[in-house]
């Protein structure tokens, strides 16, 4: 039975690549756009563009207002309680690597970070440097044959000496939902930071923060159909009072002076040089739309798309699906065929999936495999869509075998 | 310059290929007729990396004139491997330095393999050939 989105034609981008016979299965990579982030990246830059928290001409106060209008935004978003907890990044990456440096003067040789089996490079490589710079010990907490951080393991090795535990919400890879409540509620008593990588996790469903409990999370915008170059970092207040200045340059600054300077505390002081005003306008606007949409009728139509893709790869011989999915996207490996080979005749065919390792080496490398092929959905997608990548992946099969 | 025989001859097939599945038909063909590597040739100094597949290339020059041996985990790769060394295969460093791979690959109409976006490797194979080459 055909299952169309309701939202589909709020994306124009997927018509267009449409036209060009392209299929785009790929949003755990990135988005398409909602015409309403078109509109205010036109509008703003239109009407007049301008830096924020410097001028005190006209259209700077516009632009500021707008900014600042954006970061309320986010911090309804995710029920935050002021919108002076959210500071704007580059992205996800560059606010994990805000946080690995602005901790590293709180924490001694021998202490522990922990972090998952199955993290991102972007919530892996930051907090492994940090290790290596400070003589830590990084603990890996193992995951399942399901895909989810083994919690029993994961109790026992989280414990006085752990400074900071870093755990995506949502895997990129296996699409399972990691046990974040349990997780977090230990780490706190042993008297760890809780940094929660959602950058999977916030484009599907509404996440409270204050009810999940971290002391920091992270995502970026243009997974949550927003622009690039933004990401978010939201702290509790005591836990944006422990960051020290990473990056240094305008306005982050109180008072300066030759040989000394004072900064402003969070969100400013962590915000140097001139932010990427239109990106966060735009995400701000995307929100917006995403807020206007029937947060029930998107959360049905994603999973029912998700049960029709997990169906139809079940389906098929020497198909096997890594993990147990429970969202957004699955990844699979087929017997006897190599990743690379499926991935080519997929593209072939106009079917845009990701191939390969997804920035999770040792995830991929600890499952014995050099690659899997992701299939991932946006609220865009139909079952058409993967209809389509079905009968292209049966085409493909039958050529390779 | 005429193209070698054998680059000749793939040109040929290849001109004649209707859509993406004679191309792919044709592909694993080539590769399939692609020399296999020694076990002892496929080691790390030989790996070309940047590619999501396995992929080694090996290169020596004998009386001037270039060989390549080449091999991958992947099947169709195998196949682009195998229309790049048939164009390449016993060329000198004035001729290999003017060849134009790119063109040759357009020819094909396998141009979109060449792009860095791909992790298929081919444009690392390139770049890898490009520095061996060099340094010999």
């Amino acid at each position: 039975m055909f299952q169309p989105s309701p939202w589909r034609a709020d994306f124009p981008a997927i018509d267009a690549l449409q036209r060009q016979h392209q299929t785009y299965l790929d949003s755990a990579a990135t988005t398409q756009k909602p015409q309403a982030l078109l509109d205010a990246l036109s509008h703003y830059y239109g009407h007049g563009a301008a830096n924020v928290h410097r001028a005190q001409h006209l259209p700077g106060a516009l632009a500021t207002q707008a900014f600042e209008t954006s970061r309320d935004k986010v911090a309804a978003w995710l029920n935050a309680a002021e919108s002076r907890q959210i500071i704007f990044t580059h992205g996800a990456t560059s606010a994990l690597n805000l946080l690995a440096y602005g901790l590293e003067h709180r924490f001694e040789a021998g202490e522990e970070i922990a972090v998952s089996a199955l993290e991102h490079h972007a919530n892996l490589l930051p907090w492994q440097q940090l290790a290596q710079r400070r003589n830590m010990r990084l603990v890996v907490l193992p995951v399942d044959a399901h895909g989810c951080i083994d919690l029993d393991q994961a109790l026992q090795l989280i414990g006085p000496r752990t400074r900071v535990l870093a755990v995506s919400q949502l895997s990129n890879v296996l699409g399972t939902w990691q046990p974040l409540p349990s997780l977090l509620a230990h780490a706190r008593a042993q008297g760890a930071l809780t940094v929660v990588d959602g950058a999977q996790g916030v484009v599907h469903g509404r996440h409270d923060v204050q009810q999940l409990g971290c002391d920091f999370y992270v995502f970026s915008s243009h997974k949550l159909y927003g622009p690039e170059g933004v990401g978010v970092l939201y702290g509790r207040p005591q836990a944006l009072g422990l960051l020290r200045h990473w990056q240094f340059g305008g306005e982050m600054v109180q008072l300066a002076d030759y040989h000394s300077a004072s900064f402003r505390p969070a969100p400013l002081g962590f915000e140097a040089g001139t932010p990427p005003i239109a990106g966060v306008i735009g995400l701000g606007a995307t929100l917006d739309y995403l807020a206007s949409l029937d947060a029930m009728a998107v959360s049905n139509h994603e999973s029912s798309l998700h049960q029709h893709l997990l169906r139809g790869l079940a389906d098929r011989d020497g198909v096997r699906v890594l993990g147990s999915p429970q969202a957004a996207l699955a990844s699979f490996v087929i017997d006897g065929v190599h990743n690379a080979d499926i991935a080519h005749l997929l593209t072939e065919q106009g079917i845009a999936v990701r191939a390969g390792h997804h920035c999770a080496m040792p995830l991929l490398k600890g499952l014995v495999l050099d690659g899997a092929i992701r299939v991932s959905l946006g609220l865009y997608n139909d079952s058409e869509d993967l209809q389509r990548f079905f009968d292209a992946l049966d085409q493909g099969l039958e050529l390779l075998r | 310059m005429s193209l070698p025989a054998d680059a000749q001859a793939a040109l040929d097939s290849f001109e004649q290929a209707r859509g993406w599945e004679q191309r792919a038909r044709l592909l694993m063909q080539m590769g399939d007729r692609l020399a296999p590597l020694e076990d002892a040739q496929k080691c790390e100094g030989n790996r070309v990396h940047g590619c999501e597949s396995l992929v080694w290339l090996v290169v020596e020059q004998r009386d001037g004139q270039w060989r390549f041996k080449a091999g991958s985990d992947a099947r169709l790769l195998r196949g682009l491997l195998a229309l790049l060394l048939v164009r390449v295969q016993g060329l000198n460093s004035a001729e290999l330095a003017a060849l134009d791979l790119r063109e040759w690959f357009t020819r094909l109409g396998l141009e979109r393999q060449l792009s860095p976006s791909r992790s298929n490797g081919l444009h690392a194979v390139l770049q890898r050939m490009a520095e061996l080459v060099s340094v010999s």
